[in-house]
């Protein structure tokens, strides 16, 4: 495939890595096959990691976690599922009705689309935009609008605190979250997610031919990614938003049944995605070491223009990357208390900005000076 | 955290402990598939043991909640001995708790005075109908059987006197009973031998008939403990219902010996001249207790029926048989010497009868006699007036016996 690379900063014209879905055939056709992809790694993948948060939780915890539903439990989710479809559908008597009603679709459409963006193994993606990054973290930002709406429709005071942290939390997180993915766009050189996982199966140590991952020499950039998407997806310990132990559920207090499961669908789908993210910007994508190739791979770094085994092998390479960051983010949610308001908001203005900051500033010179 | 050590190793030990967990044994109990591992004095639900009950009310007052409900009445118990005075008893008709109100709070089992309220592990009886909750005496009975046993005393410890002293209570019924069996099968012996010892099948039976009246009904006394008798007053009601037993059977043996020969004569035909007293009987009612003019007027009675009995099946035997070996008499063991002398059976039908025989005693005593009734731990006074009177008897005998050799 003819991916140009633009590894110097010369401005150079954007050719997309096609799609394995980009079939010799209608236009619709193809789009109906993205568009199923799209909805079954949607639906899937969150369930998987949802049970993976349950169990680990359990363990983590000295419990078992489910064990009723299904064989180990693996089908409470669905059994979840189908009780909140069962459930009354609650709407306050004050409430704005239409805004209430429309608030978790809005939340949760935009934790679809960012997987339009997000390459899962060679060719697996629908669509390689040029900017692709900036694309992923504009549309995922678009899911507050979704909960502020719901805190603000629900005339509950409980609600409304809990939508305006969470407007507070995305405006502080927002921030480090982007200035730490800049920088690895800038080593790159790319906002092509594509681009960015080929950047980092072709890059080198300087002076040498070891292969590294971004997350070698923005180790800082990665930790500050972790925290910013924990704390953008409202996840314990920065779950000031929900604070079940003051404001009830937070935005999702007057949601019951199925609105509600589109919360909580929202939540775990921003799990993946954000997961996804850093496997991509940092993680070295579908590469299952630094320098390992895929089996029948060729391309650059051995990691494109793979047979139907490399793209099935990338693709459960980049799933498992997500399910051990996902296991990450539920074990820090089992050992940490909650952070209080303003330690969340001074964790973000006076450490997280000015430490990305000074990461962005380095990669920038070493971009420069030594890559 | 210590202020000494650096940032952030506060929260990875906080990792730490949590990973910890997940490659340890969960501690979930699984517990509808496997019964969960409660202390042994689990407070799970109140059980009632009825019979300890008194109906004092004092739990249902005590009750926080009021969830106790108890109904009796009032009953009179006829007096324990006779002479006694008759005493009401509060009879318990309803017992019960409502747990769907019940705090478990304990009072009603620390405030009850008889031990009738007890903590039972149980915990498994949820309703899905909130009035399902009130159980009633028979449930909380079956409770009772659930409670565990009290703890063991410390190692050292003073046994509590009341427990000490049923548990003597129990070992000494149990050595008695050991006693009686070993007694038992001594006499079970004994009875074996004679028949050995006496040929003659009318004899033998005259032996097994008689009735000793140091011997008790053990099933009589047995069932009398059971109901909580003394042992005093099982004894000696199980004295006489041993004897009452050994006359019925004797008397059923006679009834069918007289079956068999329809000619024989009946016993009001026969004339018996009173007198004599039949000592069996007259042990009997002392035995019981009764005073001894009554013993002798009774004992009297039974040994014109007896005679009249025994001439009966005398002349039953005798009248079908025309030539009946003189049966020899069994030596008798030395308590059987005062039962009535065995029936020689003569050839001849006018037999001589005992009465007829006159002996002259002086005062002489048999002394085997004596010897078993003291050993049976009779009084000397009573044992010397029985051996005197088996003695002139078994001169009597020996008389009427050497007549009919003659
Ligand atoms: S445990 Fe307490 S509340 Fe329950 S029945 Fe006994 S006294 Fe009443
Ligand atoms: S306190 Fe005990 S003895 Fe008295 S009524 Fe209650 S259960 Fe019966």
């Amino acid at each position: 495939m003819n991916v140009e690379l633009t590894a110097s900063l010369s401005p150079a014209v954007f050719v997309p890595a096609p799609s394995a879905f980009d079939l010799d055939v209608a236009f619709g056709i193809t789009v109906a096959i993205k568009v199923a992809f799209i909805l079954a790694l949607f639906l899937v993948v969150p369930l998987v990691v949802g049970y993976m948060e349950h169990k680990a939780m359990g363990r983590l915890q000295h419990r078992r976690g489910p064990v009723a539903a299904g064989p180990f439990g693996t089908l409470q989710l669905v059994a979840d599922g189908i009780k909140f479809i069962q459930k009354e559908d609650v709407i306050p008597a004050a409430a704005d009705r239409k805004v209430f009603a429309l608030a978790p679709g809005l939340a949760l459409v935009p934790a679809i689309l960012v997987f339009l963006v997000l390459p899962f193994g060679p060719g697996v993606w629908a669509v390689d935009l040029e900017l692709g990054l900036f694309y992923a973290l504009a549309i995922s930002s678009v899911s507050v609008l979704g909960v502020m709406m719901g805190g603000w429709a629900s005339a509950n005071k409980f609600s409304l605190i809990g939508g305006l942290r969470a407007g507070a939390q995305l405006i502080a997180y927002e921030l480090p979250l982007i200035l730490a993915a800049i920088a690895v766009a800038v080593q790159a050189g790319t906002l092509s997610l594509v681009g960015i996982v080929e950047a980092q199966a072709t890059f080198t140590l300087p002076g040498t031919d070891l292969n590294l991952w971004f997350v070698f020499p923005q180790i800082l950039g990665f930790v500050i990614f972790f925290l910013a998407s924990l704390a953008e997806l409202s996840r314990p310990p920065f779950d000031m938003p929900i604070a079940d132990s003051e404001l009830v559920f937070g935005y999702m207090t007057e949601y019951t049944g199925i609105k509600f499961a589109m919360y909580l669908l929202t939540e775990y789908a921003g799990m993946v995605s954000m997961s996804a993210l850093m496997v991509v910007l940092y993680l070295g994508g579908w590469q299952l070491l630094p320098g390992v190739g895929l089996p029948g791979c060729e391309g650059a770094g051995g990691m494109f223009d793979c047979g139907w085994l490399g793209a099935i092998g990338g693709v459960v390479i980049t799933l498992a990357k997500i399910l051990i960051l996902t296991f990450i983010m539920v074990w820090a949610r089992v050992a940490y208390p909650r952070l209080r308001e303003d330690q969340l908001q001074r964790l973000s203005w006076l450490v997280l900005v000015p430490l990305s900051l000074i990461n962005l500033a380095v990669i920038a010179i070493a971009k420069v000076v030594v890559f | 955290m210590a202020a000494t050590s650096p940032p952030g190793v506060g929260l990875l030990k906080g990792l730490g402990v949590t990973i910890k967990h997940l490659f340890k044994r969960p501690s979930t109990q699984m517990y509808p598939n496997e019964r969960p591992d409660l202390p042994p004095r689990t407070r799970g639900v109140i059980a009632l043991l009825e019979e300890n009950c008194t109906v004092c009310m004092l739990c249902a007052r005590e009750c926080p909640d009021w969830c106790i409900y108890i109904d009796s009445h009032k009953e009179t118990v006829p007096p324990a001995k006779e002479g006694g005075r008759a005493r009401t008893r509060n009879m318990l008709d309803r017992f019960a708790i409502d747990f769907s109100l019940c705090m478990y709070c304990g009072i009603c089992v620390e405030v009850c005075p008889f031990d009738a309220l007890w903590w039972s592990p149980e915990f498994e009886y949820a309703e899905y109908d909130m009035d399902k909750l009130l159980h009633e005496k028979e449930k909380l009975r079956e409770w009772a059987d659930t409670v565990p046993p009290p703890p063991p005393l410390d190692e050292g410890a003073l046994p509590v006197p009341e427990v000490a002293a049923a548990i003597d209570k129990v070992v000494k019924e149990r050595e008695l009973e050991e006693a009686k069996a070993e007694q038992a099968a001594r006499d079970a012996e004994l009875a074996q031998a004679a028949p050995a010892a006496a040929p003659a099948a009318a004899a033998a039976k005259a032996e097994e008939i008689h009735v000793e009246a140091g011997q008790i009904d053990q099933e009589t006394f047995d069932a009398l403990i059971a109901q909580g008798k003394s042992e005093r007053m099982a004894r000696a009601k199980a004295k006489a219902a041993y004897v009452k037993k050994e006359k019925a059977r004797i008397l059923a043996e006679q009834e069918a010996a007289a079956a068999a020969a329809p000619a024989a004569p009946k016993a009001e035909e026969i004339h018996v001249e009173a007198g004599q007293i039949d000592q069996e009987t007259f042990d009997a009612l002392i035995a019981e207790g009764k005073s001894e003019r009554m013993a002798r007027a009774k004992a009297k009675a039974a040994w014109v029926k007896k005679e009249k009995a025994r001439i009966r099946a005398e002349q039953e035997a005798a009248a079908p048989a025309a030539e009946v070996a003189p049966a020899e008499v069994a030596p008798a063991e030395a308590a059987a010497v005062e039962a009535p002398p065995a029936a020689p059976a003569a050839e001849a039908a006018p037999a001589r009868k005992l009465s007829d025989v006159h002996v002259e005693g002086s005062g002489e005593i048999d002394q085997e006699t004596f010897d078993a009734l003291i050993a049976e731990g009779k009084s000397e006074r009573i044992a010397r007036a029985k051996a005197k009177a088996a003695w002139i008897k078994k001169r009597k005998q020996e008389q009427l016996d050497a007549e009919g050799d003659a």
